[in-house]
C-alpha cells in the first residue's frame, strides 16, 4: 500500500481577494520505503505538495491518504495525534528547540506519542548513535554546527518511528559537503529503518539519489519518474 | 520534558525581559502589601484604642444607644452589679473575659467660676482599676505603652480633663498643659460704676479664690428627677484626647462621684457594663452567650448588647475607607501586572512562532501550545510572588526598624510607624494568589493566538 495517495488535488491561496492557485490536479502516489524527491523551480508548489502530504495544511479540493488515513476528515486534535505518530518532519531551518539539549530534541517527538520512558530513553541513544552524534547528547542546538544540527533533526524525525519523513530543502543551508554527507545519511536511515522519505529540493545532487522523482512546474505534476521497481513485485 | 520544565527554560531564554517582568511584579507585590500592612496596622491601632477605652462590648439599658445620651439616668442599669457578678461566673463567658466594669456616661456643664468660663461636657464614671487593666489589652502586640490613668490613687473628688477643656476653662496653667494657647479676654466696656449696695452683695458672694496649685472646677448635671446637681471637683490632669471634639468635652471621674451626681442619695446604678475580651475574634461568642444570658438570668430588666464597631462609628468607616483604597490599588496594580505579563507573553509568542510551528508539525495539539504558555505566566506569577512577598516582607523590617514615629486617629500620643505584614497570612497568600492569577489571566489571549496559528504560516515565520 502507498505511503501517500493524493487524488485531484488543489489548493488555492487567497492573496487580496485574489485567489492564486498553488496546485492543480494534483496525482500523486508516494510508494513505502522509497526516496522521493519532489523537484521544480521556485514558486512552483514543492513546499504547498510537501504541507500538504505532512497534513500541516488543508486542500481546498480532492483527497489525501496517508499511512492508510483519508486525513482531510480528521478534525485538528486527531490530525495532530495523526503526525506524531506517523510523520516526521525534517525542515531548511532545523528547527530544534533551542532550550533543549540535544537527546531532549530528539525525546520530545516521544514524549508526544506517549512513550513511556525507559523506551524513550533507549530510542533516543540508539537514534543519536546512529546519526553520529551520540557525543554530543548532552549539548544545546546552538553548540552545534549546521551539519549537526540537521542529524539531530533527522534523529528527530525518525524518534516516533514514522512511516513517512518529510524534508524540505534540508542542505538548503549547509554547504555542499556537509549537505552531501547528510544527503547520504538520509539514505541510509531511510533503507535501514524502512520508512519513505519525500524531499522538496531542486538541488541535482538529491535529484540523483532519489528513487522516485517528481517533477512539479506552476503547481501542476509534469513528471514523475520511478527510478527504484516497486517492491513485492509491484510495478 | 514536561510543560512546566520547559516553560522554566523558555523564561529563564530571555532573562532580562523575564526578570523585568518579574521586577513589575515585585514592585506590585510591595505596594500591595506594604499599603496592606500599614492600614492594617491602622485598623489594629484603632481597635485598640477603641477596645481600651470602651471594651468589646457594652451592656446597656434597651434604647440607651438610641435615646439615652439625652437622659442617661432614666436609662441606667438598676441592677447592675448583679449582671457583673452574673456575666463574671457565666461558665461559657468566664473564659472569655478579660475585665468586666460598670460605668456611667453624663452630660452637663463644667465652670471654672474663679475665671469666668464654663462649658457642656461628656463625662465618664470610671472603676479606675478596671480601666488600668483594660489599657493593658494589646492582642496584637502593638508597641504601644499606655499608662496608669491619671487617676490612679486619687480621692473620690479628682477628675481628668480633656486638654480642650483645659484650655476652654482656663485651667492649663495649673495642670501645666503644654503648648496651650491662652485665651486674650476682650477689654470690658467702658460704663457707669454698679451701684454700691450691689458691689458691697458681690464681695460678700465671692468665694476666695483657689489655691493657684490647683485646678477645680464645678460641675452641674441634672439627676435622676431632673433636678440641677453640682458638684466641686479637683482637675488632676489634662489628657490630649485623640479627637478635638472629645478632647474639648472630656470629663473623666471615680464611678462613685458621677453616680452621686446622677442618683444622689439613691440607689446608684450605672450606664453601661462593659466587657473586654481576651481577643476580639470572641465577639460573636460572646454576643451570642449574652443573648441567652439576657432571655434568662437576666430578663428583669430590658437590656442589649453593643459591640465597640457600632459604639465607635468611626472604626467601621476607617476600615471601610483602607479596604476600599486597598482594593482600589490592588485593582490598578493587578491591571499593570496584566498588561506587563501580557505585553511579555506576547513577545514570546511572536518570537517564537516558528518554534510554535514547528511544535504543531511534530504533534503537539492547540491546547498543548496554549498550556505552555500559560504555564510560562504562571511561573512567572509564582516567582513574581514569592519573591514580592519576600521583598514586601524586607520593606516592612526596614520600615518597622527606622523609629519613624506617627500620630493614629484616635490615639494620644505617637506611635512608632508600623507595616504590618509578617503574621497577616490572608494577605500575603491573596497578594500572591491575585499576581498568580493576573498573570495566568494576561496570559490566555497570546497563548489563544499562539494556539490557533496556521502552522504553515508559523513555520514561515522569520
Amino acid at each position: 500500500m502507498n505511503v501517500v495517495s493524493m487524488i485531484q488535488i488543489g489548493k488555492t491561496y487567497h492573496l487580496d481577494a485574489v485567489d492564486v492557485p498553488a496546485l492543480v490536479g494534483i496525482d500523486l502516489e508516494i510508494r513505502p520505503n522509497c526516496f522521493t524527491v519532489i523537484s521544480g523551480p521556485s514558486g512552483s508548489g514543492k513546499t504547498t505538495l510537501l504541507n500538504l502530504i505532512g497534513c500541516i495544511d488543508q486542500a481546498n479540493c480532492g483527497e489525501i491518504i496517508v499511512a492508510g488515513e483519508a486525513v482531510q476528515k480528521l478534525a485538528d486534535d486527531a490530525l495532530s495525534d495523526f503526525r506524531a505518530r506517523h510523520i516526521g518532519f525534517i525542515f531548511q531551518n532545523f528547527n530544534l528547540l533551542p532550550v533543549l539539549t540535544v537527546e531532549e530534541n530528539v525525546e520530545y517527538p516521544l514524549l508526544l506519542a506517549r512513550v513511556p520512558a525507559t523506551g524513550r530513553k533507549l530510542r533516543v541513544a540508539a537514534l543519536l548513535d546512529a546519526v553520529g552524534i551520540a557525543d554530543k547528547a548532552r549539548n544545546f542546538p546552538g553548540q552545534l554546527s549546521g551539519g549537526q544540527r540537521q542529524r539531530v533533526a533527522i534523529a528527530r524525525a525518525l524518534a516516533p518511528s514514522p512511516q513517512l519523513v518529510l524534508a524540505d530543502e534540508p542542505t538548503a543551508n549547509l554547504d555542499s559537503h556537509t549537505g552531501a554527507a547528510i544527503i547520504s545519511l538520509m539514505r541510509e536511515m531511510q533503507r535501514e529503518r524502512h520508512v519513505s522519505f519525500v524531499f522538496s529540493s531542486h538541488d541535482p545532487k538529491v535529484l540523483a539519489e532519489a528513487d522516485d522523482a517528481v517533477m512539479i512546474r506552476d503547481g501542476r505534476i509534469e513528471s514523475i519518474e520511478r527510478r527504484k521497481p516497486r517492491a513485492n513485485g509491484a510495478a | 520534558m514536561r510543560t512546566l520544565s520547559l516553560a522554566l527554560r523558555n523564561l529563564l531564554r530571555n532573562r532580562r525581559r523575564s526578570l523585568t517582568t518579574l521586577l513589575a511584579m515585585v514592585i506590585g507585590a510591595v505596594t500591595i502589601l506594604v499599603f496592606g500592612g500599614y492600614s492594617r496596622n491602622i485598623v489594629l491601632s484603632l481597635q485598640t484604642s477603641y477596645v481600651m477605652r470602651g471594651g468589646h462590648l457594652q451592656i446597656q439599658r434597651k434604647d440607651y444607644f438610641l435615646f439615652g445620651s439625652g437622659n442617661p439616668a432614666a436609662y441606667g442599669i438598676a441592677d447592675y452589679q448583679h449582671v457583673i457578678d452574673v456575666v463574671g461566673r457565666d461558665p461559657v463567658l468566664a473564659p472569655m473575659l478579660a475585665v468586666v466594669t460598670p460605668s456611667i456616661s453624663l452630660g452637663g456643664i463644667a465652670g471654672n467660676f474663679a475665671a469666668g468660663v464654663s462649658r457642656t461636657i461628656l463625662g465618664a464614671g470610671l472603676v479606675v482599676a478596671d480601666r488600668n487593666r483594660m489599657r493593658q489589652w494589646n492582642e496584637y502586640e502593638l508597641p504601644i505603652n499606655v499608662p496608669p490613668s491619671a487617676l490612679t490613687g486619687t480621692a473620690d473628688d479628682a477628675v481628668v480633663i480633656g486638654n480642650g477643656v483645659a484650655r476652654v476653662l482656663e485651667l492649663c496653667e495649673p495642670l501645666a498643659v503644654p503648648n496651650c494657647p491662652r485665651h486674650v479676654k476682650a477689654q470690658a466696656a467702658a460704663g457707669a460704676d454698679a451701684p454700691a449696695d450691689i458691689t458691697a452683695l458681690a464681695a460678700l458672694e465671692s468665694r476666695p479664690a483657689a489655691a493657684a496649685s490647683e485646678a477645680r472646677i464645678e460641675l452641674l448635671a441634672a439627676n435622676v428627677h431632673g433636678a440641677p446637681n453640682v458638684a466641686s471637683l479637683r482637675a488632676v490632669k489634662a489628657e490630649r484626647q485623640g479627637f478635638k471634639e472629645f478632647d474639648d468635652m472630656f470629663v473623666g471621674m471615680h464611678l462613685a462621684q458621677a453616680q452621686r451626681l446622677l442618683y444622689g442619695s439613691e440607689k446608684p446604678q450605672a450606664t453601661a457594663v462593659v466587657l473586654q475580651l481576651a481577643h476580639t475574634r470572641q465577639i460573636p461568642a460572646a454576643k451570642a452567650r449574652l443573648a441567652e444570658l439576657l432571655a434568662t438570668t437576666l430578663q428583669s430588666e430590658p437590656l442589649e448588647v453593643q459591640d465597640f464597631e457600632v459604639l465607635n462609628p468611626f472604626y467601621g468607616q476607617a476600615v471601610g475607607m483602607f479596604a476600599a483604597i486597598f482594593g482600589f490599588m490592588a485593582v490598578l496594580i493587578g491591571a499593570i501586572v496584566l498588561f506587563t505579563v501580557g505585553n511579555t507573553m506576547s513577545m514570546a509568542v511572536m518570537e517564537r512562532t516558528a518554534e510554535i510551528g514547528t511544535l504543531r508539525a511534530m504533534g503537539l495539539r492547540r491546547s498543548g501550545i496554549r498550556r505552555l504558555f500559560m504555564s510560562e505566566a504562571l511561573l512567572l506569577g509564582l516567582i513574581g510572588a514569592a519573591a514580592g512577598v519576600s521583598a514586601a516582607l524586607c520593606v516592612a523590617w526596614l520600615v518597622n526598624h527606622t523609629g519613624l514615629t506617627w500620630l493614629p486617629p484616635g490615639q494620644v500620643d505617637p506611635v512608632p510607624l508600623t507595616v504590618r505584614v509578617w503574621g497577616e497570612t490572608p494577605m500575603m497568600i491573596g497578594t500572591a494568589a491575585l499576581l498568580a492569577l493576573v498573570a495566568v489571566v494576561s496570559a490566555w489571549w497570546p497563548a489563544r493566538r499562539a494556539a490557533r496559528m496556521l502552522i504553515v504560516d508559523a513555520l514561515r515565520h522569520v
